[in-house]
């Protein structure tokens, strides 16, 4: 082997490099983008650059976003966390293309991992871009008696290298140092001369690296014709033989080899101990999302405040223009009526000064419930029962809202605390025997938040196979958050039995349509492979962020659909189709789901918003059988408008269309088939 | 020295990884650090198969089909 001198070059600019990086049109500001293995701590740094204006948006045509922010003179990007500059997913991808673009790049790595996170180093140096080194967790380094010589990784890697501790905000004033002295390193002779032979034709050297690596996607664009997969393996295994040379130079390790105890991550891993861990954390999961939040935080923003004030007084004020019936019912504690009285207003709640001062006070009472009417069709699209505005806000903001904030908190929670690709691995075997890998719980316990969320992330699925099979449970049998607490209510009304028949029918439904996928879908699913980060407390600040984000993002993407599918029952209901429709699906909702028919409208509105349709069932007066077989048809049944859109886009018009029309034959055939044995 | 393959490696063994699967996987295996030639330990075999490698510090999880397509020396 040639001596590690002879192989590198000192790399000035003596020869043209073409570099893209330098016209960008559009923003005159150089762009400093941080790039790092995922769990480095990257988003620390961004955060501490950033400050507080952050502005994050979808990478175009993917749901992975990008945040960028402005620090002094420059903008800064933030990354997904990769172990290489490749395309084998969208979040490499997307990565890719700002690295691409990048001017200076601030490579943050795990000092505790330096075998596996200077690959990527190695790679943005070899793509001839300006890069300085942050050694990051430096201090674990230290208490672990691990000697890492900065110094000579910064010789040997011909670029500058600061070391810092962003969890104890240690070495951040050494980030403007980084940015200015950010420069290109020391290059692979040989690699170095062939790319010189690709450059001319590709416009920059990181290109013509990444062409050389056989990526698809840059070669087509500019027609070239890319590496085979034989010269990426050659390059990649020279470049990890550089990287264990590189460690063994920098690194020294006087503690045994490798014995530090992970004991958490441990346990949660052990065959014994990992189920017990499981059920800890879904068990204080529900605690904190079944119980406290879905009942009582619930409880609390709908009922009292979105009832109580911002729906009556909304409809009060209404009810000062136009005719009303108002029905005011007041309850003890234990639910039993006591009193209940109707008022009418012909005109205006405000024509009978008497009147109107007794409904004040006698509707303003605890425990009263209190229902307007408006005999105005018009009206009542917008203000009624099912009404447009009134619905909207008190599912959205009191209903939903605090649900889906409740959820994304702790999916972060988990993501942060390295927890997630452990419960991946655990589940790995189970997955695989209905055709996915570990991987896909992340996905399906999204679902149980939103599905329509978890269905744009069965993206991170390897293959299309995969994709299909786990958007298929999630459509068909994964109740979603808003789904899941009226489910809650209705079942504990219902009974343990009515539970357990639930829960029974439900799971060999999943069991039933995910090895019947696995058998007769053609192709393979693609076996686990992850790299296990470390276990460590999450950090609060990051948690919260990532938690507002993903909740902002969600509500902006469903309020549309909530007003539409609101508009379209209010319409269905004002007009009297709504009606229409109990009558047509009277045949199937009586005799064969031996429901009332009124259960009916539950199934349509479903088809807008699968809690509209479970929320439906509330005011019908159904044996504990009835609510079961009930629950049952709509938790199969089809997905809410908003996910049914989302899974055409993902898996196409055909694929998306036989998955729900399946919903609506199962639905109705499974609950028949139960009716028919249990009530 | 047998060639085995890591579907059979046994827990809290040290052994050499001989043959990786070529494709995609091959890459994936080489970035994160695992190459032909490379020392490793088996940390825990989980009931089905999958297995949790360690490389000095760093822990990989390997699912059972992947596993049978690696082979590796004692």
């Amino acid at each position: 082997m040639k001596s590690e001198k002879s192989d590198l070059i000192e790399h000035k600019e003596k020869h043209p490099h073409l570099n893209i990086e330098k016209e960008n049109q559009n923003s005159k500001l150089p762009k400093v983008v941080l790039v790092g293995n995922p769990n480095v701590g990257k988003s620390l740094f961004f955060n501490h650059l950033s400050g507080v204006y952050v502005d994050v948006s979808n990478f175009p045509g993917t749901t992975v976003s990008i945040t960028k922010g402005i620090y002094k003179n420059f903008n800064i990007y933030d990354t997904p966390g990769i172990y290489g500059v490749s395309s084998f997913n969208d979040e490499e991808k997307v990565a890719r293309d700002i690295i691409l673009d990048a001017d200076i790049i601030l490579n943050v790595v795990n000092s505790i991992h330096l075998e596996r996170d200077l690959f990527l180093t190695l790679q943005l140096i070899e793509m001839g871009k300006k890069v300085t080194v942050i050694l990051n967790f430096f201090d674990e380094v230290q208490k672990r008696e691990i000697k890492i010589k900065p110094e000579a990784l910064s010789e040997l890697l011909g670029v500058e290298v600061i070391t810092t501790s962003a969890i104890k905000k240690i070495g951040f004033d050494k980030l403007d140092f980084a940015i200015e002295q950010a420069k290109v390193g020391k290059q692979n002779k040989e690699l170095h001369e062939v790319l010189h032979n690709t450059l001319n034709r590709v416009g920059s050297q990181a290109e013509a690296l990444m062409v050389l690596e056989g990526d698809i996607h840059i070669a087509e664009k500019h027609g070239v014709e890319c590496g085979t997969a034989d010269e990426r393996e050659i390059i990649y295994i020279e470049r990890r033989n550089r990287v264990n040379e590189i460690v063994s130079e920098v690194e020294y390790e006087d503690s045994s080899k490798g014995k530090f105890l992970n004991f958490i991550g441990r346990l949660s891993l052990n065959p014994y101990t990992g189920i017990p861990v499981l059920g800890v954390i879904l068990v204080l999961l529900y605690f904190f999302i079944g119980d406290f939040v879905a009942q009582r935080v619930v409880d609390f923003t709908e009922n009292t405040i979105g009832k109580g004030y911002v729906e009556y007084y909304i409809k009060a004020y209404i009810a000062e223009f136009t005719p009303s019936e108002i029905k005011v019912t007041l309850l003890d504690e234990n639910e039993e009526l006591i009193q209940e009285k109707t008022y009418t207003f012909t005109s205006s709640i405000l024509e009978d000064a008497e009147k109107f001062s007794e409904f004040k006070s006698f509707s303003r009472q605890p425990n009263a419930e209190v229902d307007f009417y408006f005999p105005n069709g018009f009206v009542r699209l917008f203000f009624g029962e099912f009404g447009v505005i009134s619905m909207t806000i008190t599912y959205l903001i009191f209903l939903l809202l605090p649900l889906v904030m409740a959820f994304y908190f702790a999916m972060a929670m988990l993501e942060d605390s390295g927890y997630l690709p452990r419960l991946a691995t655990m589940m790995d075997r189970v997955m695989t025997k209905i055709g996915l890998n570990g991987r896909a719980v992340i996905p399906i316990m999204l679902g149980f938040g939103c599905v329509t969320m978890a269905t744009i992330t069965t993206r991170l699925l390897g293959s299309e196979r995969e994709k299909t099979i786990a958007t298929a449970i999630l459509q068909f049998v994964i109740p979603c958050s808003a789904q899941l607490a009226v489910i809650a209510v209705l079942m504990s009304s219902a009974g343990f039995t009515a539970l357990m028949i639930y829960i029974a029918v439900i799971f060999a439904v999943l069991i039933g349509l995910s090895t019947t996928l696995n058998r007769f879908l053609p192709g393979q699913s693609t076996p686990l492979l992850i790299d296990l980060p470390m276990m460590r407390l999450p950090e609060m600040d990051n948690v919260f962020k990532k938690t507002f984000f993903r909740t902002y993002g969600f509500m902006k993407e469903a309020t549309l659909w909530f007003f539409i599918g609101a508009l379209f029952i209010g319409i269905l209901e004002v007009t009297g189709i709504l009606y229409l429709f109990q009558d047509i699906l009277a045949p199937i909702t009586t005799a064969w789901l031996k429901l009332p028919k009124e259960t009916a409208t539950a199934f349509v509105m479903g088809v807008v918003r699968r809690d509209f349709g479970a929320a439906g069932l509330f005011d019908l007066s159904l044996t504990s059988m009835q609510i079961t077989v009930a629950l049952i048809t709509i938790t199969i049944f089809v997905p809410c408008i908003a996910s049914f859109m989302v899974m055409l886009n993902e898996r196409g018009l055909k694929e998306g269309l036989i998955i729900w029309l399946g919903t609506w034959f199962f639905a109705f055939f499974v609950g028949g088939l139960v009716a028919q044995i249990i009530i | 020295m047998i060639k085995q393959t890591l579907d059979k490696v046994r827990k809290g063994t040290y052994f050499t990884i001989a043959n990786l699967p070529s494709g995609v996987l091959k890459v994936q295996l080489i970035r994160i650090g695992i190459t032909e030639g490379t020392k490793v330990f088996c940390l825990e075999r989980l009931p089905g198969g999958t297995i949790i490698l360690q490389k000095n510090r760093q822990e990989i999880a390997i699912g059972y089909d992947l596993a049978k397509e690696i082979s590796f020396i004692e």
